[in-house]
């Protein structure tokens, strides 16, 4: 559209011709207020709120309908449309209860900033207000009618946004209800997306409500554990006696990838971390063979006493590390760092849940091919493979919903069952279970309408799960690169699943691949590592073999559980040394010699990669005294062990000796500034050996794809990282694609982490009991 | 979405007239949620009230979820969720017939049939209620028994109308059918 130049309040503002009066307004800093109007959802003009004067309109007209031309003339502020907002505020004030005092809402709601701004403090209407009694509508959601301003959010967002259409309107006029579709109960994906997009607080959250006041809280905003999508989320913290509880979770800030999107997992699922279950002291194996309580010295010598011996006497050979998929890139690093130059060993691997080896491996040589989550956002079409987003990757089914649904953006869909994103989808091909190997021919032949519709897109992004692995992916790709003239329009992504699977994989918990999917056997950059052993190490079930053959010496699992994985004998691990690094007495560290007790993501700092690649930074939310981040027991088992740490951990006078801006004059703030550009350019000194960042500052500068931009990560952005970069020597021979288990989480479940949440437990009970109903009618 | 309700797909909601009727109805219009208002006057008219089978049977037809049917169905007065009597009397209280004595002939009503706003007698005959303006305002007060209008009435008429009802009631006659000529009539009160 051309744009246009219109007069707001005297200032003339240009916009494309049909932009909503209130988005180009607000774009231009001029604040309309509204409740019913929300941006991305349909209009309601509901609410009468954003009412403007348009010059020779005869009425008041409402800015959220109101689509620019050019040479119009608006007024958004003057006594006439005061004196119509605040007889609206004074009508919702007819029914709506001054219970502010106690209302989660207060502090943070849209009504009460209204009633400020138009000091409509009190309402002509004298009669008496209609009450209802709250009502629960499932584990997450409560409804307490007279707070409702009947704005309309919740249901167009249940249904535009979620395409679930649970909520919907009954009766008319002041006796207008919100109701749930199952009576009195709500039979949905349980995503409080409308408790989130309440501006008054009438849908309350069953984790948060009449827990605290909001500010009350500190906000931190760091990155949700959950799954593989890496949603930014606001943590509601509050300090405890022992620590800092985490008591919400959100996005009102609309920043990241997500913006206000969250899922059930990441909106009621931190609740894991304040479990009755979480380990809080390190436990060692006592004499009777019994699990007690140890102090951390106690624990730490214990574990480095018997890892160097095993190493001196059997070599690194003998010694086996499981890493995590729900730790930093920081950690994982050093933990494969710490695997290959301390214990000597490349007998590392981690609980693989998709083929990542195998995708950087097809995509070597061919940058700039990876998809962005957030080139999903305004992607003209995009090829979906396997998987179920809806379940396993809710923020990209968001995404792809919004996207066929604001930018008519055409989504196909080639999947063994059927999925609930086809209803947006414009042609969908079936596969037999094991028939994914035969999509390329398929698409190549050009019969089916999906293979059509396909090849007419002139760009198209993939997007694969991880029933595509190995050859498959190289075919995939291979076929996505040469189907147009246009090599340029083709973009890829790799589903896997848990929060830093996609680190766990470009941070080199491989037994042959270094970080960045450097191959072991030419190690490029990281000649620097001392002592590399030369040789591949062993995978993950080969590990189990050795250790239950009883040729395994240790094994340190940090962050996994391959016991439960792999139904393992329970006698299979007894003669290895293991050492378990995790939140919660699993079926591994029941087994375990040393159990340390770690630190979950929203407890400690760093950064995590989703699965498309986009890195993001995680900050300390949540705190529990007695444990300790992974990156810290690390360091200090290495410490313990007696090696020097300064070359694990790249830390005080031998890093980066920088300037603090002493130098820079006396001026006032001019340090604080010169910090933040120190910060940017990751030249700020490190001081301690468990500082992330120093260990960020080495996999910047060694890893392939991660010389990332800084200022944008730091200010909490997602930057995109090319593990395809041309540092990437194709790899030849790859061990892995049988060992690949994915997770299939379903909305309410999270690996190990989903098992001790209550709130997630509540949730697929209460969702269990509706299909038991629905399945009844 | 109730527990409660038969299965739409065993025992038929709606006789086979009034199905091939709606299979004509949401061919009619370019969306299929158009025909929703129709179908449910012309199911109440059949059925008698909107029960959860009606509504879950309109929604299968139309495809759209019965919380979208019950969106729509409760915003309407002239559509009920229970039951009325065989003939529902629906007395007009709107300011002309107000003003001409409305509230009397309510009143009579409610004393010979016994029963109070939104009541239903005993028998299953009649049942009452207040309504706004029915668009006779003309002929003030009006009453509409089902789809037939009584107009400029009195108290002391009340009782004549009823026997009359009575009388239909007896011979098994519903006067659900009245909607059909009701449907095809130009002037909607004659």
């Amino acid at each position: 559209m051309p744009d246009v130049t219109f007069t707001v309040d005297g200032k003339k503002l240009t916009a494309p011709a049909g932009t909503l009066l209130i988005d180009a307004c607000r774009k231009a800093g001029i604040e309309i207020p509204a409740f019913c109007y929300y941006p991305g959802l349909s209009l309601q003009a509901a609410c009468r709120m954003c009412v403007v004067r348009q010059e020779k309109v005869p009425k008041l007209q409402t800015a959220c309908t109101t689509t620019v031309a050019e040479g119009q003339v608006f007024v958004t502020e003057s006594p006439e449309i005061a004196q119509a907002r605040k007889a609206t505020i004074e009508l919702l004030l007819g029914n709506h209860p001054l219970d502010c005092p106690v209302c989660d809402a207060g502090g943070e709601c849209e009504l009460q900033d209204m009633n400020f701004k138009y000091g409509a403090g009190e309402s002509l209407y004298a009669e008496a207000k209609h009450h209802r009694d709250e009502q629960q509508w499932s584990p997450a959601v409560f409804y307490d009618r007279p707070r409702c301003i009947l704005c309309y959010r919740c249901t167009r967002m249940c249904g535009e946004g979620m395409d679930v259409w649970a909520l919907g309107v009954n009766n008319r006029g002041a006796d207008s209800v919100i109701v749930p579709n199952d009576g009195q109960q709500l039979d949905c994906e349980q995503c409080g997306m409308c408790i989130d997009v309440c501006p008054v607080g009438a849908l309350t959250s069953g984790s948060y409500r009449y827990k605290t006041r909001p500010w009350e809280m500190n906000h931190v905003s760091t990155v949700c554990t959950h799954c593989a999508d890496g949603c930014k989320v606001t943590l509601g913290v509050r300090s405890t006696t022992d620590g800092a509880e985490i008591i919400r979770a959100d996005n009102r800030d609309k920043s990241g990838i997500n913006g206000d999107f969250l899922c059930a997992k990441g909106r009621f699922g931190f609740d894991f971390v304040e479990s009755a279950d979480r380990l809080t002291k390190p436990l060692v194996r006592n004499s009777a063979g019994k699990l007690e309580p140890a102090t951390w010295e106690h624990a730490l010598s214990v574990a480095a006493k018997k890892l160097k011996e095993i190493r001196d006497s059997r070599g690194g050979a003998a010694i086996g590390v499981i890493g995590s998929n729900r730790t930093t890139n920081e950690e994982n690093y050093l933990l494969q760092k710490f695997s290959r130059t301390v214990l000597a060993t490349n007998n590392i691997d981690h609980e693989r849940t998709t083929d990542y080896a195998s995708f950087a491996r097809a995509l070597a040589g061919h940058p700039g091919k990876t998809a962005s989550l957030r080139d999903i956002a305004s992607a003209c079409a995009i090829l979906l493979v396997g998987t179920n987003p809806t379940d396993e990757h809710p923020l990209l089914a968001w995404l792809l919903r919004t996207d066929v649904r604001l930018n008519r953006a055409r989504l196909y869909i080639a999947n063994h069952a059927p999925i609930k994103l086809e209803r947006q989808a414009r042609a969908m091909q079936g596969l037999p279970p094991n028939g994914y190997k035969d999509l390329t021919t398929i698409l190549d032949r050009g019969e089916t309408d999906l293979a059509k519709a396909v090849k007419a897109e002139e760009s198209l992004i993939v997007i694969f799960g991880s029933e595509i692995r190995g050859t498959a992916i190289h075919n995939l790709v291979t076929w996505g690169l040469n189907r147009g003239p246009n090599p340029d329009s083709v973009r890829f992504a790799c589903l896997g699943d848990h929060s830093n699977s996609r680190g766990a994989a470009d941070m080199g918990l491989f037994p042959d691949l270094l970080p960045g999917y450097v191959p072991i056997t030419e190690p490029g950059a990281f000649v620097e590592y001392a002592d590399l052993p030369p040789a591949a190490g062993k995978t993950l079930s080969q590990m189990l073999d050795v250790a239950t053959a009883g040729e395994l010496g240790a094994l340190l699992v940090v962050g996994a559980n391959p016991v439960s994985r792999a139904p393992l004998n329970p006698a299979a691990l007894k003669n290895t040394f293991l050492i378990v690094q995790d939140l919660f007495l699993t079926e591994t560290a029941t087994l375990a010699e040393v159990v340390l007790p770690a630190a979950s993501l929203y407890e400690k700092s760093g950064t995590v990669t989703n699965t498309f690649g986009d890195v993001q930074i995680v900050r300390k939310a949540a705190d529990r005294a007695g444990v300790k981040p992974d990156f810290e027991i690390l360091v200090r088992l290495a410490e313990a062990m007696g090696g020097p740490i300064k070359g694990l951990v790249p830390f005080g006078r031998a890093g980066t000796t920088a300037d603090l801006g002493q130098s820079r004059g006396a001026q006032s703030g001019e340090a604080d500034r010169h910090a933040v550009w120190l910060e940017a350019n990751g030249l700020e000194p490190r001081l301690s050996p468990f500082d992330p960042f120093a260990l960020f500052d080495e996999i910047e500068r060694l890893v392939p794809g991660y010389a990332i931009d800084r200022i944008n990560l730091i200010a909490g952005n997602d930057v995109h990282s090319e593990p395809a970069s041309p540092g990437l020597v194709p790899v030849t021979a790859l061990a892995g694609e049988d060992f690949i288990v994915p997770a299939h989480d379903t909305l309410f479940t999270s690996g190990t982490l989903g098992r001790y949440s209550a709130a997630l437990k509540q949730l697929e009970e209460h969702q269990a009991k509706e299909l038991a109903k629905s399945a009844a009618d | 979405m109730s527990p409660n309700h038969p299965n739409p797909e065993s025992i038929p909601v709606f006789s086979p007239q009034l199905a091939a009727r709606f299979d004509a109805l949401v061919q009619k219009y370019p969306v299929k949620r158009s025909a929703l208002i129709p179908m449910l006057l012309y199911a109440q008219d059949e059925v008698g009230y909107l029960s959860d089978a009606v509504v879950a049977e309109v929604a299968r037809r139309i495809g759209i979820t019965e919380l979208e049917v019950r969106n729509v169905a409760t915003y309407y007065s002239m559509l009920r969720f229970r039951p009325a009597g065989q003939f529902n009397i629906q007395v007009c209280t709107n300011i002309s017939c107000l003003l001409r004595g409305a509230y009397e002939v309510y009143e009579r009503f409610q004393e010979e049939l016994g029963v109070g706003p939104h009541g239903v007698t005993p028998d299953g005959v009649f049942s009452l209620e207040e309504v706004e303006c029915v668009g006779a305002c003309c002929w003030a007060p009006a009453v509409q028994v089902n789809y037939d209008f009584h107009d400029e009435l009195k108290p002391d008429l009340v009782p004549g109308i009823l026997s009359g009802y009575r009388g239909k009631a007896k011979a098994g006659n519903n006067g659900a059918s009245s909607l059909e000529k009701k449907a095809n009539s130009k002037e909607p009160h004659a």
